[in-house]
């Protein structure tokens, strides 16, 4: 019977705090789950910096390295990117992802007073997304071409872009022309029609017909 | 270094100095590609360093959302062209993870046998072009030669010498042929000599060790601020190797060391190189030691074609060959990052599936974007020379870096 006692007080007991809930618990943090195998942080953009500077420091986190920075493009949504830092801790030996959100124009706080390897993938999120970071000194184009307009990982941003480089042989210089394609460029939908109709043009009366039925 | 007065009163002179701007490449042959490097000299040494890259953008993450994940693969081979099949392989992992699916025993054996056949490939070149560049001419001629061996293993396995297309997610996309094992076997015992040879050329040669001892020092916490990995990473003291934190294939299967060096200048990261060579070896005699036959690619036709014959004569194979090369797979809603030790370091996919064919986002995580950056911090203060030789110890390519 004491054996069962004991059983049930330890049963009773919280379970240790996980990685998750070590996560979840700090300011900033809206969610954080293992997805995958992968734990991922979904955080607010403003605390960005802080938050950083804790997942480096704090020895729980002690994430050394910001290996990869990049933005993600969700255009139907009124915060269309996403900001993806991924974070490696070379003596805990795990991954972190932090996701944060922003627009077009709310600025993300820079995170290269926290690894100064920011710079450059701030400069490419920014050159490929038109994602702003503030506080980042050195926010020039990285990838394209000098005087590139727009940003060319948008959704919105056709693949084949709207100017083309060429040799004009009356002014002897190379120019830049609007794209002139020989054929369409040619978007195949994979996407089955079958899953995605639910009424055939024409089969208005089989709707009509349905609705009456109904109740 | 020119300097004009502007005043002088007494014992004390004012003068402004003017530093030069000098544009090193973008066609140079010690830039390893087209880096436009633009540095600020005072006299013969380097006050800042502004590399512009992107002369070779071609724009693959966004070519890569219109493709089908089959579509996508090729890609990779084309980053980093000088170790092409590590480069596919961390896509065909990404998709497999996002899949669910497992490649079946043997294929995990070639691709850890090829992954380090590659790694041999991609230090041949770096060390042999690194030397060239501060130099020596003789370690080049040797090593495309022995290079050229193991470009000749990568074409019997998948009929090209270089964009191989041969990992595959779900597995390789054909055997390996009759009698490569053993070809591969013969050239392992082989190439440890070789490095010797490579080694009494470099390793104790005067000229070399004054070009790169001491030279573009980086400490262990300067590394991993600057999102360091691979040689160069471990060359600074930091014994941190993917195939061992985190083993993928069969790498938790095989016996090897790491080296990790001591002072992180441009000698240990030769030197890294020279003992991931070896150790590579070892690690090709252990596969094929351990390989057995059985099938190369997963059995489920939703992810990996039929054979040839099989389809010849069967309905049902010849409907799903001409579906996956049409239409390919879809890939179930999600994201993962997954990362692989490529030669050059840690390789990284952060994919983004939304359930249909095509990936919706593949950010590449280049290893040499975050070397190439810190090459400010790590050549002030050099003399122009050493600039060259830190680009050349950092192996570096424009494939991968600018994608």
């Amino acid at each position: 019977m004491a054996d069962e006692t004991e059983t049930s007080v330890v049963a009773a007991e919280p379970p240790p705090p996980t990685l998750a809930d070590h996560l979840a618990a700090l300011p900033g943090v809206t969610r954080a789950a293992a997805d995958k195998g992968e734990m991922v942080i979904w955080a607010e953009a403003g605390s960005v910096e802080s938050l950083m500077t804790t997942l480096r420091d704090d020895p729980r986190f002690a994430c050394q390295q910001l290996m990869d920075l990049c933005g993600v493009d969700w255009p139907e949504r009124e915060q269309r990117f996403d900001v993806v830092y991924n974070l490696l801790s070379v003596s805990l030996n795990h991954r972190l992802r932090v996701i944060v959100q922003t627009d077009a124009i709310t600025p993300v706080p820079s995170v290269h007073t926290v690894w100064p390897a920011a710079t450059w993938w701030e400069r490419e999120a920014w050159d490929l997304f038109g994602i702003v970071f503030s506080g980042q000194p050195d926010l020039r184009r990285i990838l394209t071409d000098y005087g590139f307009e727009g940003h060319p990982l948008r959704k919105d941003f056709p693949l084949t872009g709207y100017v083309e480089v060429c040799y004009d042989e009356d002014r002897k210089q190379v120019v830049y022309e609007p794209v002139k394609l020989t054929q369409d460029f040619r978007n195949f939908d994979f996407l089955s029609p079958w899953e995605a109709i639910t009424s055939l043009p024409g089969d208005e009366k089989a709707l009509a017909a349905r609705a009456e039925a109904k109740p | 270094m020119s300097a004009t007065l502007i005043a002088e009163s007494g014992n004390t002179k004012t003068v402004q100095v003017e530093t030069n701007a000098i544009n090193f490449g973008p066609q140079h042959p010690a830039a390893h590609g087209v880096l436009r490097l633009i540095l600020e000299m005072d006299g013969e040494v380097v006050e800042r360093a502004d590399p512009h890259i992107g002369l070779l953008h071609r724009g693959t993450e966004k070519l890569i959302e219109y493709k089908s994940y089959i579509q996508a693969l090729p890609y990779f081979d084309r980053l980093d062209y000088v170790s092409p099949m590590t480069q596919e392989h961390v896509f065909a992992l990404a998709t497999e993870k996002l899949l669910s699916i497992e490649a079946p025993l043997r294929a995990k054996w070639i691709r850890t046998l090829f992954s380090e056949i590659t790694r041999v490939l991609n230090h041949l070149l770096n060390v042999t072009t690194y030397a060239l560049d501060v130099g020596a001419i003789t370690p080049s001629l040797w090593g495309f030669e022995e290079r050229e061996k193991l470009l000749e293993f990568h074409e019997a396995a998948s009929g090209a010498r270089l964009h191989a297309n041969y990992f595959r997610p779900g597995g390789v996309a054909k055997d390996l042929p009759a009698g490569l094992e053993e070809k591969i076997a013969a050239w392992a015992e082989t190439f440890p000599a070789f490095i010797d040879d490579l080694e009494t050329l470099l390793t104790g040669n005067r000229i070399w060790k004054q070009r790169t001892v001491d030279i573009g020092i980086f400490s262990a916490e300067q590394a991993l601020a600057w999102g360091f990995s691979g040689p160069c990473l471990r060359a600074s003291g930091v014994p941190w190797d993917l195939r061992r934190a985190q083993p993928y294939e069969m790498y938790s299967h095989v016996q090897f060391d790491i080296p990790v060096g001591r002072n992180g200048d441009c000698y240990d990261r030769y030197l890294m190189r020279m003992a991931e060579m070896r150790e590579s070896v070892k690690i090709i005699k252990q596969c094929l030691a351990q390989m057995k036959p059985g099938p190369v690619k997963v059995q489920d036709r939703k992810f990996t074609p039929p054979s040839r014959g099989e389809m010849k004569r069967s309905m049902e194979a010849l409907i799903h060959h001409f579906k996956l090369y049409t239409e390919g797979f879809h890939v179930p809603a999600g994201a993962t990052y997954t990362a692989v030790e490529t030669p050059k370091g840690e390789l990284g996919v952060y994919l983004v599936a939304d359930g249909t064919n095509r990936p919706y986002r593949c950010k590449i995580r280049a290893t040499g974007f975050a070397h190439l950056q810190a090459i400010e911090a790590m050549s002030k203060r050099h003399m122009l020379a050493d600039a060259v030789a830190i680009i050349g110890s950092l192996d570096i390519v424009f494939g991968e870096i600018d994608r």
